[in-house]
């Protein structure tokens, strides 16, 4: 891998990531980090439609005609999600019914038109196919940390295993939406603290 | 003294100042000093007040107020405790003891995690330790149950204090009193032990035999009944809720005496007075926002009992008085709402603050069932709104002053 691509997929992981420098996806990083298994089926459904997005809109970058580019785009993401949602309501049910209307709800993720307007109508597939994978990549890391923390504070336990003693008194904060925007800026405050990132 | 003192500034100080060894801890040496002798440093040039009195003082007064609600606190949870666990040749003095064994250990663990965080934040950022902390960490244990588990005193304080106070910078910069912050944490991350439907009283685990606090006769189990606010959210649409208070024990008298199960410092309306009478005249509260605070629970309650009986509930026709002395409010309005920091700084802003806190207290308790207390969130609320009360408060006056001086130049 040539290290303009390596760059590209690894950007978004620290410097450059999605939720916690960009602030964007910030809706399903709250809703779907309830528990580590939602988070992680939830990672895998946007990486795979971001990265397939960026690298279709890629493709079609120089037929789309520019005034209707925002269509097109939202047609392919369109199309991409539904295609993931049917297939978790095949094959991963219980888990499609805990995420309800979020899987949906990529469609207007920030993150997925971020890149499509942002990056795939400029670059050419291979990159944009890269360029995908790691949003997707770097999004679902943060999703999956908050969901470690608020799934081992909330119910004890982590993917389902059981950490602590029966005796575990669960953090009822860490369950609601507003526990799970206080971790996500305690992470935002550790990732800064760590990178010296500071808002321009 | 004297020569402790010139001792001091010799030899002790030059190792915390700048360039000496210890310059990192500085923090720590310039609260020990300040805090037992008087500052030295005094603004030379005009024009400014000489007072005895600074920040240490002002925030100790502050502890001072609270003395009495901590004293009948602590002598309320060793009294119910005594009664319901049927201790024998219970007095005043086994009541009192008992209590402090229950509430002292929750006032030492919020000073002491509270203070380690304080010293942690103050070195790291290199600031010094603030001495609103002495509020905040007595404040913290008045709110909190007798009963509350250690752990939760700990991560509570923390939570206070980091979320609440030092991410924004500390002292002076937080929009929300750090205390309430504490609580409103352990309120919504474990409400089986502070939510407020369920009193809250001691039961003794297994029969003790103690020549100073009295026998256990008997092992009882935990005491489970509802709190005075629980019962009047709970009686039936088109009956009293008076009656139904006076059914299970409460009325006017012992509520404002406060001989009731509830927060440590927060059930006896007479303790309460005793310190809001300190804060008034040493000056250090605003009497606005008090004064305000009641009008609005006046008010809005009022408004409430003037709705039709048979189609509100029973607790919206509790007379509008009830909910002065019921719960938390006037804890609440007394000690947290008038945080200088967090609280509105423009006098009319004061007004506006105060009043809403009165009026969405009431509004939360009555029309919203799943929350039996409304000052606590009452007053996180107003302390988010009160910059924005702030702006309009300074935006029309300066609007007024604007169209004053046109005036004059027209004239």
């Amino acid at each position: 891998m040539t290290s303009a691509a390596k760059k590209l997929l690894m950007d978004p992981f620290s410097d450059n990531n999605p939720i916690t420098i960009q602030v964007l996806g910030i809706c399903s990083a709250l809703a779907v980090t309830v528990k580590v298994d939602t988070a992680i089926v939830m990672t895998l459904a946007l990486t795979a439609v971001v990265t397939l997005s960026n690298f279709v809109i890629s493709l079609l970058r120089n037929v789309i005609p520019s005034g209707i580019r925002m269509i097109v785009e939202m047609a392919v993401i369109a199309t991409l999600v539904i295609i993931a949602d049917q297939l978790l309501q095949a094959f991963l049910f219980d888990i499609s019914k805990q995420l309800s209307v979020f899987v949906g709800l990529i469609i207007t993720n920030c993150i997925v038109m971020g890149r499509a307007e942002a990056f795939a109508l400029q670059n050419p597939p291979k990159d944009s196919l890269i360029d995908g994978l790691g949003n997707g990549l770097g999004y679902g890391i943060v999703l999956i940390a908050v969901a470690s923390i608020r799934e081992v504070l909330g119910f004890g336990s982590w993917l389902g295993f059981k950490l602590f003693p029966e005796s575990y008194m669960g953090n009822g904060l860490a369950l609601l939406a507003p526990g799970a925007f206080i971790i996500l800026g305690l992470l935002i405050w550790a990732q800064r603290t760590v990178t010296k990132y500071v808002e321009d | 003294m004297k020569f402790l003192f010139d001792f001091m500034d010799k030899n002790i100080a030059p190792l915390f100042e700048k360039g000496g060894k210890l310059e990192r801890l500085y923090p720590l040496f310039e609260a020990g000093d300040t805090f037992t002798r008087t500052p030295a440093e005094v603004t030379p040039s005009a024009p400014h007040v000489r007072d005895s009195i600074d920040q240490k003082r002002l925030m100790v007064f502050v502890v001072y107020a609270l003395l009495p609600c901590l004293f009948f606190g602590m002598w309320n949870a060793g009294h119910l405790f005594n009664i319901n666990n049927n201790v024998e040749g219970a007095t005043f003095l086994t009541d009192m003891l008992r209590g402090a064994t229950m509430v002292l250990p929750i006032v030492m663990v919020s000073y002491m995690v509270g203070g380690v965080w304080e010293v942690l934040f103050a070195i790291v950022r290199r600031h010094e330790i603030n001495e609103g902390f002495l509020v905040t960490g007595m404040l913290f244990p008045l709110v909190l149950p007798p009963t509350l588990p250690l752990w939760q005193v700990a991560i509570g304080i923390s939570f206070g204090i980091i979320i609440g106070k030092e991410i924004f910078g500390g002292v002076g910069y937080n929009i929300l009193n750090p205390a309430l912050t504490g609580r409103a944490f352990l309120f919504f991350a474990y409400p089986a032990q502070i939510s407020g439907d369920k009193v809250w009283i001691g039961s003794a685990k297994t029969t003790l035999d103690n020549s100073l606090l009295g026998t256990v006769a008997e092992n009882v189990d935990g005491v489970t009944a509802a709190t005075p606010l629980a019962v009047a959210a709970a009686a039936e649409q088109g009956s009293s809720a008076i009656q139904a208070l006076a059914d299970s024990g409460f009325d006017l008298w012992n509520m404002t005496v406060g001989t009731i199960s509830g927060c440590i410092g927060s059930t006896s309306v007479i303790a309460i007075l005793i310190g809001m009478a300190f804060l008034l005249i040493t000056g250090i509260a605003s009497w606005r926002v008090m004064l305000s605070g009641v009008i609005g629970v006046v008010v809005i309650g009022a408004l409430f009992n003037a709705l039709p009986a048979e189609k509100f509930s029973a607790f919206s026709q509790l007379p509008f008085y009830y909910h002065l002395v019921m719960g938390g409010f006037l804890f609440g309005i007394v000690f947290m709402a008038t945080d200088p920091v967090s609280c509105a700084a423009t006098n009319t802003g004061k007004y506006i603050y105060g009043f809403l806190i009165g009026g969405l207290t009431v509004v939360i308790r009555v029309a919203n069932p799943a929350y039996p207390e409304g000052a606590m969130l009452a007053i996180l609320f107003m302390n988010v709104m009160a910059p924005l009360i702030d702006h309009f408060v300074v935006q029309s006056h300066i609007k007024k002053r604007t169209a004053y001086a046109r005036a004059l130049n027209h004239a």
